[in-house]
């Protein structure tokens, strides 16, 4: 009962954070892919978050005031600035791979850029950016168990206390599901960029 | 309504060299010149996908600067080498594109890309639904020229639209453009003269970023100017 508890808890925090980071890095992707300049320094910056190592994001966290502190917000705060990344970098990739002679004609045609935006540059950025959605969940899945460690909660909490208390069974009922959660989340997202990719 | 295009010492650094050349209503002119001349650029002005350095563009007597880019763009068709139809779309949807930005009912939409594609030879219940990458590469050609012509525009901006295909197809495509080409201005980028012969009345030389020859199509071949001679003898015409 308590795998099955600890399992919908992770999937809310990474289904959270991983939301929030499409919410945030969608348009922060397409702003960069607007403004190469300064989205190649927006992009450094996200750039940098990610090398910080995971454990050490969350010490950074509890100390800041409204953000941090002991327990799910913080390892929320962490998981969506781990996701940023993948989902930025592949938003501004997916839209400047776009084949220029494409938004050409569209731009010939009378597009206003948000016409051009959503009928044109998206659709086909579509399936780079849903690679980067993929990344962004099979990384927080993982990142995700350490949380626990803060008490962030999720599949974490049985794999520590498995270990502290010497108990493999109680470590397995943690990483397991961990481990499925990430494989089957990898393959729904792949099997979902496949289909667009033939659209 | 077709409308006239008029360029005054247009320069566009450092491609272009101060261009005056007006076109009446109507009028189908080819632009040829080596790779490099400042064709595609001369064509890019008229939409406003380029901007002059200096000097001014003027389409039926008013600068582009104070027209409405986007109201412009959405009549006049633009044809491209490769077609630049939207992989993602249907070949009903990509012809339906100027119709749906211009706020067109679906009905008349659907009549309008009938009868442009049945001129074009790709009759809607056949190729409608079809994805423009199972077209052939004339087929996709004149799933473009529907897609450029279907709300009547008042100008054709073509860049090399048939250079990419055989020669078979692309003279059969070269005739059917023939017989869309009333009521439209027409601004035809080519370096082939031949094809330059057949489907404009007017033809203008550029090398360099000038205009070194501007004449009829009779009496283009037959001009004393060097570069013409060349490519005179090059087409064989």
């Amino acid at each position: 009962m308590e795998v099955a508890r600890a399992t919908v808890q992770h999937i809310v925090i990474v289904a959270v954070s991983v939301g929030a980071a499409m919410v945030i890095g969608i348009p922060l992707g397409i702003w960069c892919a607007r403004n190469l300049r300064a989205g190649r320094v927006a992009l450094r910056i996200v750039d940098t978050i990610q090398t910080i190592p995971s454990l050490a994001l969350f010490g950074l966290l509890i100390p800041v005031p409204l953000i941090g502190g002991i327990g799910m917000r913080t390892a929320i705060v962490a998981l969506i600035l781990y996701s940023l990344l993948p989902i930025v970098r592949n938003t501004l990739t997916g839209i400047r791979g776009v084949d220029p002679t494409v938004v050409d004609a569209g731009v010939a045609m009378g597009m206003t850029p948000r016409q051009l935006l959503r009928s044109v540059e998206l659709p086909l950025a579509m399936p780079t950016i849903v690679a980067g959605i993929r990344i962004a969940t099979v990384i927080g899945i993982g990142v995700a168990t350490i949380a626990a460690a803060i008490g962030g909660g999720g599949l974490g909490t049985l794999i520590f206390r498995g270990v502290a208390m010497v108990d493999t069974r109680l470590m397995l009922e943690g990483a397991l599901p961990a481990a499925g959660l990430a494989l089957v989340s990898d393959l729904v997202l792949s099997a979902v960029e496949r289909m667009l990719i033939q659209r | 309504m077709a409308a006239s295009v008029e360029f005054r010492g247009v320069f566009v650094e450092p491609i272009l060299h101060e261009i005056d050349l007006s076109i009446r209503a109507g009028e189908a002119v080819a632009f040829i010149g080596r790779s490099g001349a400042g064709k595609t650029t001369m064509l890019r002005l008229v939409n406003g996908l380029v901007r002059p350095t200096s000097g001014e563009v003027l389409v039926d007597g008013t600068p582009l600067a104070e027209i409405d880019l986007i109201a412009l763009r959405r009549r006049t068709g633009y044809i491209i080498q490769g077609s630049g139809l939207f992989p993602h779309r249907t070949v009903y949807e990509n012809v339906a594109t100027v119709p749906r930005l211009l706020g067109w009912e679906d009905g008349r939409t659907r009549e309008a890309a009938r009868e442009i594609l049945a001129k074009l030879d790709l009759p809607l219940e056949r190729f409608g639904e079809r994805s423009p990458r199972s077209l052939s590469g004339g087929e996709q050609q004149r799933a473009g020229i529907a897609r450029a012509m279907i709300a009547g525009p008042s100008m054709l901006l073509c860049d090399e639209p048939f250079g990419a295909l055989d020669p078979i197809v692309r003279r059969d495509l070269q005739d059917a453009f023939r017989e869309l080409r009333s009521g439209v201005t027409i601004l035809f980028v080519t370096h082939d003269l031949a094809e330059a012969l057949h489907v404009a009345e007017r033809v203008v030389l550029f090398d360099q970023g000038r205009v070194v020859a501007d004449a009829s199509a009779e009496s283009f071949p037959r001009l004393q100017v060097p570069l013409v001679e060349r490519f005179v003898a090059a087409a064989g015409v």
